[in-house]
């Protein structure tokens, strides 16, 4: 990270109306999608989580300012990271932590893992782990809604990493060109795994610089300030249910810990996490609500209530039996089978 | 009853479908105003409009992408990956995105869509158009592949492809476009995994797929007027999912089997095939399975070589000759 892409530390909200509820409903998904995440590595450290695992600890701001701004019927496309997102739009967290440990009570009763969470019920059109490949399919989706007259929007959340793929560039003109329903968010964590986007990327924004190429908006913004993401994103989902077409958002923001479960980020310049930990979305978002006069203990009880919620989830996931064999040979064809000859 | 071209039954499969269900819509590169490369979609965008039948930029992932997004949302499109061989640079969708989703996602997500693709040599196009990809596709649970060999199959299994809830790849031979066939009137609807007996023989059984069909038919033909030898030709017509009874059935008939593939050699089509006749098959045989097959070569562009390379009726003919004779 450099002093120049790092967001000014302001403590005031942005201008826009957010009524109080919504304040209190994006600070509880904040916290919600912070003790999740830090359960989930903790159950790693426990060996209780197998395999591999992205987290978005110090990106939640992203997560619960876009769900808020979403209605029931958007859909949201994920990357690997998409624990957060996933959880943003309702998914209990003993589904997200169940698939996590590979248990029947699990989204997908171990079958997709952490990669993959979907949810269709909740809009989660799934979790890809193939770099970039969500953005065209979020398209179609909203290919799909333009077709059919429906109101919904797609949402499409990747990193930076992403805007050196072929498909993002793909998809946002083909979604310019025609016009999709669809908003493109862009988490600049300045890091893909471990080599910081800035030394392999010709602009310095790496979705919004792109934008103009495809007729869009530049934007960029505080991806910490859950305030300005909810804002920008309730702009451009109006835009898009108005038929103007996407939008591309890239938000700045910073992940707390590694890539993944197995990186230690040593890559990371002395002092650089600190600095963004000072800049942390859930205790900006919290200074601010008590700054507004809500009392702190509000804001504990919700504290609270998402610690039973969490730790209740962990227990059920405990107690769940371990994913079932008979769905081995599941649900590969239509049929619910894998048989591909007579 | 009418006579129509290969390409013309294209259209004509698509059309029907696309009049059947205002789901379904096409798109891909050059399909609605100009009528298709390979002139296959023509009349479609006049017939169906620009909403339902959509020109793309030249971006492959981006029509595999969007017919995904749309079909797990509820749309049943039509993609054409003009030459077989792009699916190359959107493998992707192929091999990680289709076949897995409604697995990954415990039976939440289906990708009902079917990618049509010119695939296929013999137009000298050289070695990055004009390459037989059904095992690039065939390899992946979850995707089923077709490749039809007469223009009645071609609407018949294509409206079975447009129907079917997975992901369906729809070979269809370039070099067979221009071939003339009788298609009767009336909707035409034909079962995905079925493969057909095009000619009955006692002697040896021949499987062949696309352009092999034609060319095995010819050879079979001479095998009995200049041999004596009686051929059985089946058109396998789909591999995934793969008539498996027909195959061992006319193998438990003939006791001799041969592919006939115009992939190049290594795990072409009838490699799985053969280990299945292997496997469940083996003492109905009485000799070996024999492969015929494109050598393990890039396939030229020149006439003259690229009539070498891929099976002609000349070679079929003498290497069941010499196989059965031996
Ligand atoms: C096509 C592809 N290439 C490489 C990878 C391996 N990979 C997984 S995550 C990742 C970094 C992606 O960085 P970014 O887009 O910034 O997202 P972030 O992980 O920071 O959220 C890479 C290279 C992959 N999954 N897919
Ligand atoms: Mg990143």
């Amino acid at each position: 990270m450099t002093e120049k892409t790092r967001p000014s530390a302001g403590e005031t909200a942005p201008a826009g109306e957010i009524s109080p509820e919504k304040r209190l409903e994006i600070y509880r998904l904040q916290v919600l999608l912070r003790q999740a995440e830090q359960r989930a590595y903790d159950l790693f450290l426990q060996n209780k989580i197998k395999g591999t695992s992205h987290l978005s600890l110090g990106q939640e701001a992203v997560a619960a300012g876009a769900a808020a701004a979403m209605r029931p019927g958007d859909l949201s496309f994920c990357t690997y990271r998409g624990h957060a997102h996933t959880l943003a739009r309702g998914v209990p967290v003993e589904k997200v932590l169940g698939e996590l440990m590979g248990r029947d009570n699990g989204l997908m009763r171990g079958k997709g893992g952490s990669m993959h969470l979907t949810s269709v019920e909740h809009g989660v059109m799934g979790s890809y782990a193939i770099v970039g490949a969500h953005l065209p399919i979020a398209c179609g989706a909203a290919w799909r809604a333009q077709y059919k007259g429906d109101s919904d929007v797609s949402v499409c959340f990747f990193g930076d990493g992403a805007t050196n793929i072929g498909a993002f560039h793909e998809a946002l003109n083909f979604a310019a060109c025609r016009k999709l329903p669809v908003v493109f968010v862009c988490e600049n964590n300045l890091y893909m795994e471990y080599t910081p986007i800035a030394e392999v990327t010709a602009v310095k924004h790496p979705g919004a610089d792109r934008a103009g190429a495809y007729g869009l908006e530049r934007i960029v913004i505080d991806g910490n300030d859950a305030d300005i993401v909810y804002l920008t994103m309730s702009k451009a989902f109006a835009r898009a249910r108005a038929g103007e077409g996407p939008s591309l958002i890239e938000c700045l923001t910073y992940r707390h810990s590694g890539h993944s479960r197995a990186d230690p980020a040593k890559y990371r310049p002395p002092g650089e996490l600190d600095k963004w930990k000072e800049r942390d979305p859930v205790s900006i978002y919290r200074k601010r609500l008590e700054a507004q006069g809500v009392p702190g203990a509000t804001l504990n009880a919700i504290d609270a209530e998402v610690r039973r919620l969490v730790d209740d989830a962990t227990q059920a996931c405990e107690a769940a039996p371990s994913t079932s064999e008979d769905i081995l040979f599941t649900d590969v064809y239509a049929d619910g089978g894998c048989s591909w000859r007579n | 009853m009418a006579q129509l071209t290969y390409r013309e039954a294209v259209a004509r499969g698509i059309a029907q479908e696309m009049a059947r269900d205002e789901n379904v819509v096409l798109l891909g590169e050059d399909v609605a105003k100009a009528g298709g490369v390979f002139k296959a979609t023509v009349g479609l965008f006049e017939q169906f409009g620009p909403k339902r039948v959509l020109d793309t930029p030249i971006s492959e992932q981006a029509i595999l992408g969007a017919a995904m997004g749309a079909a797990m949302t509820g749309l049943k499109p039509i993609a054409e990956i003009m030459f077989a061989d792009f699916l190359g640079v959107c493998y992707d969708y192929i091999a990680n995105e289709f076949p897995k989703t409604r697995y990954m996602t415990n039976g939440q997500v289906s990708c009902p869509l079917v990618v049509r693709c010119g695939n296929g040599g013999g137009a000298r196009f050289g070695a990055q158009h004009s390459q037989s990809v059904e095992n690039w596709c065939m390899q992946f649970p979850g995707l089923k592949v077709v490749s039809p060999s007469s223009p009645v199959d071609v609407i018949g299994l294509l409206a079975a492809a447009v129907r079917d809830p997975d992901p369906v790849v729809f070979l269809e031979h370039k070099s067979l476009y221009a071939v003339k066939g009788e298609v009767p009137d009336g909707e035409i609807l034909d079962t995905l995994g079925t493969a057909k007996i095009l000619r009955p023989g006692g002697d040896a059984t021949i499987l062949a797929l696309g352009m092999m069909v034609p060319r095995s038919l010819q050879a079979a033909e001479a095998l009995q007027e200049r041999h004596g030898i009686s051929c059985e030709v089946i058109d396998v017509r789909s591999l995934v999912p793969l008539d498996t009874q027909c195959i061992l059935g006319s193998v438990a008939r003939t006791g001799r089997v041969f592919t006939v593939e115009e992939n190049p050699r290594q795990l072409g089509w009838g490699s799985e095939l053969v280990s299945i006749i292997a496997d469940e098959a083996f003492y109905d045989l009485d000799g070996p399975a024999v492969r015929i097959t494109t050598p393990n070569i890039p396939l030229p562009a020149a006439d003259a070589l690229e009539d070498l390379a891929i099976p002609s009726v000349d070679r079929i003919v003498e290497m069941i000759r010499r196989s059965l004779t031996a």
